[in-house]
């Protein structure tokens, strides 16, 4: 394989050329650490392409900008971290209630509050859960490599236009600031940006659009105050809710013989997979289990894997996905939770021991 | 060369801790390694501390962090008291002698005592001390080739600096030599 295809790039900088090879049109955001580079780079990449680059006064200003050319079926994004995560809120549950598509990203930091740059998986509930008010759910996709933030743009902008619905990529510190060779090539299978314009044909917002005079005019919105409509509306929205559960993704490693399986997601499912190898090098029946979408929680796939495994939930928070692992298996098997707390660089090493305490404990 | 490398590099800001982090991620990249650069600032702002760890692998890599380092490159002291107790025992360490008094260098670690800045003042500039320091690893640890570092060089330096390409190179070559 030549050399000369992989480039050595930041997680950060990945996502912008994803997002520009994927058909982005249109960039809104407001600058916050540790995700500058996305916009950096998407200022010059977006209006080399034809498209449209805006700083906007504020992240509320921007994720409405967002709303805005997501309802003229543009492909469009938005990228931020934690707390510049949580003023879009508002907007995220609009362009849910409204079948709005748009691609958000979330390089999360430690918190609560202002809390640091450092490294957090803190923004699990907030991303899967919705966020906003009202019920809504967000497609949630969680990179661990600089190649998959390249690879997981198309698959975000796919997923937002295929359901009308707000996708995010929830990454941290660590996935956006490390630098890895990447391979800039579309991901087999991949949409065409076109695919895109193709699917909001029938919805989006373009006068009448050399329709003819007589069209309907159309309207997105998420306010129904008739009688039932509000009912009727969240009721579409459940079904397509229940509909997404088929885009569910996991990744795994070593499950068919283990006897605890560790889940683990993004940059700490990365950390942990050198622990299990090193484990499996010393004969311990250990295996990995990744969710990759969180929103949809890949359920089935755990279930699948769970008769006789006991399993150990490690994520960079004081536990949050531990309790979609234990609704998800539904008292089949017992889980344990190892929490490490925002902030903290951990290696591999520091995973062992409570690898190894789950392994001796009895259930 | 070894299957697996990692190292941690280490100084004050401006010193070049991210430049030579870098540059030996895409040379190894170069070499056909799997690589990850990963920097930690302090506090943003010139003078700061910073490190950078840097793995190269044959197989994909899983933690790009690393607690107990086969290797650092630690270019003033506040690096070496920082790293010096959680470097593997099997591990090397490159030290700057010219900010680092010998007295806090531990007898225990295997290391390469030299003084980048002293070599880089002679070479005219400086602020290549961490090329030298570099050099100075592959020397001790046989990571990559030298020839493949130099060669890099010229895809991690910007355009706008190219005309100090050679200098650095040098630099590189001196440390080797030293070690």
């Amino acid at each position: 394989m030549s050399e000369t295809d992989r480039v050595l790039i930041k997680g950060n900088e990945a996502v912008a050329f994803g997002a520009v090879d994927a058909g982005c049109r249109c960039y809104f955001g407001y600058p916050i650490t540790p995700q500058n580079e996305v916009p950096e780079l998407l200022s010059s990449l977006i209006p080399e392409n034809g498209g449209a680059f805006v700083q906007a006064e504020s992240e509320v200003g921007a994720i409405n900008m967002l709303l805005g050319a997501g309802a003229c079926g543009v492909a469009a994004m938005t990228s931020s971290s934690s707390c510049g995560i949580s003023l879009m809120q508002e907007g995220i549950s609009y362009m849910a209630g409204s079948h709005i598509p748009g691609v958000i990203i979330n390089m999360s930091r430690g918190g609560p509050g202002l809390g640091d740059i450092g490294p957090s998986q803190g923004d699990y509930f907030q991303a899967v859960k919705g966020g906003g008010h009202g019920d809504h759910r967000n497609l949630v996709l969680a990179p661990s490599l600089a190649q998959e933030c390249y690879d997981f743009m198309f698959r975000a902008f796919a997923l937002a236009f295929a359901w009308q619905n707000p996708v995010m990529i929830l990454g941290d510190a660590i996935v956006a600031q490390i630098k890895e060779p990447v391979r800039r090539v579309p991901p087999a299978g991949a949409h065409k940006p076109k695919d895109m314009s193709d699917l909001a044909r029938d919805w989006r917002i373009e006068g009448f659009g050399g329709r003819g005079q007589n069209a309907v005019p159309r309207l997105l919105k998420s306010v129904y105050l008739a009688e039932g409509a509000l009912a009727e509306r969240n009721r579409l929205l459940l079904q397509k809710y229940t509909d997404m559960r088929r885009e569910a993704l996991f990744d795994s490693e070593y499950t068919d013989d283990a006897e605890l399986v560790v889940v683990a997601f993004g940059s700490i499912a990365r950390i942990a997979r050198s622990a299990v190898r090193r484990l499996r090098d010393e004969g311990r029946k250990v295996g990995l289990f990744r969710p990759v979408s969180l929103y949809p929680f890949p359920e089935e796939a755990l279930r699948l894997c769970a008769t006789g495994r006991r399993f150990l939930v490690i994520e960079q928070n004081t536990g949050q996905m531990v309790e979609d692992v234990r609704l998800a298996l539904n008292g089949v098997s017992s889980v344990l939770w190892h929490g490490v707390m925002p902030g903290l660089f951990i290696g591999a090493g520091e995973l062992i021991d409570p690898i190894l305490q789950a392994v001796k404990e009895k259930s | 060369m070894p299957e697996y490398q990692d190292v941690i590099i280490a100084g004050f800001g401006g010193q070049g801790v991210m430049i030579i982090g870098n540059l030996l991620a895409q040379a190894g990249l170069e070499q056909g390694f799997e690589v990850s650069f990963i920097p930690v600032y302090g506090a943003e702002m010139r003078g700061g501390t910073a490190n950078c760890t840097v793995v190269l692998d044959t197989r994909p890599i899983g933690s790009p962090i690393v607690r107990e380092p086969l290797s650092t490159i630690v270019l003033n002291e506040p690096s070496l008291t920082k790293f010096q107790p959680c470097l593997d025992k099997k591990g090397v360490q490159i030290v700057n002698a010219s900010l680092i008094d010998k007295s806090l260098v531990s007898r225990e670690v295997n290391s390469v005592y030299i003084p980048a800045n002293d070599i880089a003042h002679r070479l005219g500039n400086v602020r290549l001390a961490s090329m030298v320091a570099l050099g100075a690893w592959l020397q001790a640890t046989d990571a990559l080739p030298l020839k493949a570092v130099q060669e890099a060089l010229n895809r991690v330096v910007s355009a706008h600096y190219a005309k100090l390409i050679p200098v650095n190179s040098s630099a590189l070559e001196a440390g080797w030599n030293f070690a």
